[in-house]
């Protein structure tokens, strides 16, 4: 049991993951004193232990998996390979392990203390904190601050439907514990998670199915940088149903029964397992905030302004808890902002062009306005695209199915978005941000030079072609 | 096909207009070029071309609305192919047939419109199909984006205290730099010391309280004027002059000329008489025709005569512009004139023609008066201002004679123009038209 004891300090930092940690440090090099709450065993969050450092590991040797099957075409032949699954989980586990004591060292080494408990608000300066099992020696009950950083993050979603008690049935957390190989998967959500995790399961000899209730794979990304990545997963998957609902699950002993309705989806079949990947709500629950003056929207994000400070002056917020997109990259940056605001700096999150990236293969990648969104609001923009047919680099990879595309306002030709499908999007796509963020014009990309032989250069070209010709495509005149 | 016209920039820095006129209607079939609307701008009453011929389906304004660049005027339902023509009904059709590889509806080109274009051959290469598609201009004004300035820039601008939408980019596609963020800075404290950006106004009483009141818009050109007016008032020392010139002999040979000329166009006006006397002191005196350039430190001498002559219409004041002035004749100014008032008057003046002058001249003596002080048209340095000419008593050469004397009053920028200066340049004005022959000489 916890001491009766409240514990001060200076800034109270709610959650360890990568919004939560950055915020720590940013705060730690400025000098204050800084406290974090985290539940978790490990620091690092969702991302590090349960979200994207373990999905990356397994896609990489996924990835793997699929060029070994490949490389035969050009000569050279391997054998099925012998996949196992103890030691795969345990490298990946490793993996976790060696971040999560970097992150560690990093607090270590910063002055910043580290509590692992369960937070809940007592009032709008302080927090009580609740051990799992045994509260270790002298443990506080209470911590009070001066200021506090919400950065809860976010869970699975896992709707009422699918809630059926089964193991079998599982999130993302469970599909990355890869506690076997099934040999039939059914993914319900064909965004990010699900196709990743998907291209994951498949990779290593499951036969994955997927059903998603919009009409198109990654909703919200524009269709042509989706298009190569669906027809690339139609030959990885069994079946891709699109404009599917999944009605019902059933437990059964062989397996789960799936009831699903919608254009081309079987109205009943067993799948050995099921992912449910529709996406994440944010954990804004339990924690409290009743206690304070925080409000909290009807999705379940906590309100904030362009500072992330809430409602209560006393507390800001960042990261998954705080709205979308919920990226890491975006909380660490919002971390910044909040910690900057909380010392009294003028800061703002004001960033134009905040990146996404789909680990899938081919990768796809995207910043800044996207040309479904400018049409949605009825922007005037023009669109150069750059087919990876006619890079050599791509050739040479045997990955020509990709593309390149530069969103750009005609009039100032300036740069608004980037768009990227194919291998290395995820890498390739820093230079769209940088160019969308710096207000470059389509001048500054084009008569840059771009390394040869490299993917990089279908930016260059795709710039180039925005004043008429690409050096490598030839357009007929119109 | 559906497009949607929207309103595209009407001239430097000039975001909205009011709609004075709707030229068309919802059914009419018009050609590509064709005027749709006329729209009032701060000076000139403007026609604007729609680019696409069509069917007019809806207009969206109506006289009297206000719009911003980028607002829509009319949605036509274009002639071109490529699309679901007969099924125009449907407003739904927004959108232009989606850039892609597959070729989008061929089935239903084969059988409509023979005169539609067909589209390209699918081609081996996918993507390369639609490798540049320039989106029809939407119907809404788009969002406002965020100014154009890299995260460094922002953060400076940010501690500041600077609005990065105010701030006038030098960069490339008017990218703002951090230079450009101080060089605004800079600028705005001077202009605050200079009392250019003056504290506001105390705020009005409520009129009401002591009878009824009326409240009334300003239009476009009061507005404008009311802006031009402070500020010139604000930035220029002003000195006024008074003299009168002795105009007897010089409106008795105009009106001897008038009656031989009948109804020519042209009517040889005071008016035209005072530009060319106007000019004669231009060129005595230099640099009445300059512009200051505080700054920099520098006087800029021009070396054209461009004299902007006031027209007071029922619109507002207007100030058309002679060009090169010193290569017309009194007839050809007396032409220009007659017609720029015209046109001034069915605010048909273009926004170039009110630009660009080096002097100006305000006669109000159509409509009386003894004198009057007139305000610098700033950049210029000097306003020359008529008043009524009349008969008086003078005394010439011991004599008394009954002379026409026209007041003159000359206002200048006191800090190009002294005193002695003023007074030499008027009273040039004054003797150039006192005398025809010295007119004729000099202009």
């Amino acid at each position: 049991m916890a001491e009766n004891k409240t514990q001060e300090t200076g800034l109270a930092v709610i959650g360890g993951g990568p919004g939560g940690y950055a915020a720590a440090f940013h705060a730690a090099e400025m000098g204050m004193k800084v406290t974090i709450v985290d539940s978790g065993s490990k620091l690092g969050g969702v991302c590090l232990n349960r979200g994207c450092i373990p999905s990356k590991a397994l896609l990489h040797v996924a990835k793997l998996i699929q060029e070994s099957k490949e490389s035969a075409d050009w000569g050279v032949k391997f054998a099925k390979p012998k996949i196992d699954v103890d030691a795969l989980r345990a490298w990946k586990d490793g993996i976790i392990d060696k971040l999560a004591s970097g992150v560690e060292q990093l607090a270590k080494r910063r002055n910043v203390e580290v509590i692992q408990a369960r937070a809940t608000f007592a009032d709008s300066r302080t927090v009580s904190l609740k051990y799992e099992g045994q509260a270790p020696e002298g443990a506080p009950s209470h911590l009070s601050y001066e200021q506090a950083i919400l950065a809860t993050g976010s869970v699975p979603a896992m709707p009422g439907l699918f809630k059926i008690d089964d193991p079998r049935v599982m999130n993302s957390t469970g599909a990355l514990e890869l506690e076997t190989i099934p040999k039939t998967l059914l993914v319900i959500g064909g965004g990010y998670i699900g196709l990743e995790l998907g291209t994951m399961y498949a990779a290593l000899g499951s036969k994955v199915t997927v059903v998603e209730l919009t009409e198109g794979l990654l909703p919200g990304a524009d269709r042509d940088l989706v298009r190569p990545l669906h027809t690339r997963l139609t030959g990885l998957f069994e079946g891709i149903f699109l404009n599917a609902k999944v009605e019902k699950l059933e437990v059964r002993k062989e397996g789960i029964a799936v009831f699903m309705s919608g254009s081309g989806a079987p109205a009943e079949e067993v799948f050995d397992r099921v992912l449910v990947s529709v996406g994440r709500w944010p954990n804004s629950m339990n924690l409290g905030l009743e206690a304070t003056r925080v409000e909290v929207d009807e999705k379940g994000f906590v309100r904030i302004d362009a500072q992330r400070k809430t409602n209560d002056p006393s507390i800001y917020a960042i990261g998954d808890v705080a709205g979308q997109p919920m990226l890491a990259h975006k909380a660490s940056r919002e971390a910044k902002v909040a910690v900057e605001a909380a010392s009294g700096q003028k800061s703002t999150f004001d960033n134009t062009a905040i990146p996404a990236v789909v680990f899938t293969d081919p990768e796809v990648a995207w910043c800044g306005l996207t040309e479904t969104e400018a049409r949605a609001q009825k922007q005037n923009v023009k669109v150069v695209r750059f087919p990876w047919a006619a890079s050599g680099r791509a050739v040479t990879l045997a990955r020509t199915e990709g593309l390149t595309k530069l969103i750009f306002d005609p009039e100032s030709e300036r740069v608004l978005g980037v768009g990227i499908v194919g291998p290395g999007a995820g890498e390739l796509i820093a230079e769209g941000v940088l160019a969308v963020e710096m207000a470059a014009v389509a001048r500054d990309l084009a008569d840059t030079i771009h390394a040869h032989p490299t993917l990089s250069e279908t930016i260059m070209e795709s710039a180039e072609a925005f004043f008429g010709q690409a050096t490598h495509l030839y357009r007929p005149k119109r | 096909m559906t497009f949607e016209f929207e309103l595209q920039e009407l001239g430097e820095g000039i975001e909205q207009a009011d709609v004075v006129n709707v030229l068309v209607e919802e059914g009419h079939v018009i050609q590509a070029g064709q005027n749709v609307v006329e729209l009032e701008t701060e000076k000139a009453v403007v026609e604007v071309p729609c680019p696409e011929g069509g069917r007019v389906v809806k207009v969206h304004v109506a006289p009297g609305d206000k719009v911003s660049v980028g607002a829509a005027i009319l949605t036509i339902e274009t002639e071109k192919g490529g699309a679901v023509s007969e099924k125009k009904a449907a407003p739904a059709v927004e959108e232009a047939p989606a850039p892609s590889a597959e070729p989008e509806q061929p089935p239903v080109l084969e059988e409509e419109k023979p005169k539609a274009a067909p589209p390209p051959p699918p081609r081996a290469e996918e993507p390369a199909e639609e490798p540049l598609v320039t989106e029809p201009p939407p119907a809404e004004s788009p969002k406002r984006r965020p100014a154009p300035a890299g995260p460094a820039t922002r953060r400076l601008a940010r501690e500041l205290g600077v609005d990065l939408h105010q701030v006038s980019g030098s960069g490339p596609g008017g990218r703002i730099t951090a230079e450009d963020v101080r060089a605004f800075v800079k600028k705005s404290m001077t202009a605050a010391m200079s009392g250019l950006g003056a504290a506001a106004p105390p705020p009005l009483p409520d009129f009401s309280q002591w009878g009824p009141v009326e409240r009334q818009p300003l239009g476009a050109i009061r507005r404008k004027t009311a802006e031009h007016m402070a500020m010139a008032w604000q930035l220029v020392p002003h000195v006024t002059q008074y003299d009168a010139a002795d105009i007897t002999e010089l409106e008795a040979v105009r009106k001897r000329y008038a009656v031989s000329r009948g109804d020519a166009p042209g009517k040889v006006t005071v008016t035209v008489l005072a530009v060319k006397a106007a000019m004669a002191a231009l060129r005595a005196y230099p640099q009445f025709n300059a512009s200051l350039d505080a700054a920099g430190g520098q006087l800029i001498f021009k070396k054209y005569y461009h004299i902007g002559v006031a027209v007071d219409t029922e619109h507002g004041l207007f100030v058309p512009v002679l060009r090169d002035v010193d290569r017309k004749s009194v007839v050809d100014l007396a032409v220009e004139i007659e017609q720029l008032a015209e046109r001034a008057r069915q605010r048909k003046l273009g926004l170039e023609e009110m630009k660009g002058g080096t002097f100006t001249i305000t006669n109000l003596g159509g409509i009386g008066g003894t004198a009057f002080s007139p305000i610098v048209n700033y950049p210029e340095v000097a306003i020359l201002g008529i008043s009524r000419a009349r008969k008086e008593q003078v005394v010439r050469q011991e004599q008394v004679e009954q002379r026409i004397m026209m007041p003159v009053s000359l206002s200048y920028d006191h800090r190009v123009i002294d005193g002695a200066d003023g007074a030499r340049f008027l009273r040039k004005i004054c003797e150039v038209l006192s005398d025809p022959m010295q007119l004729l000489l000099e202009a």
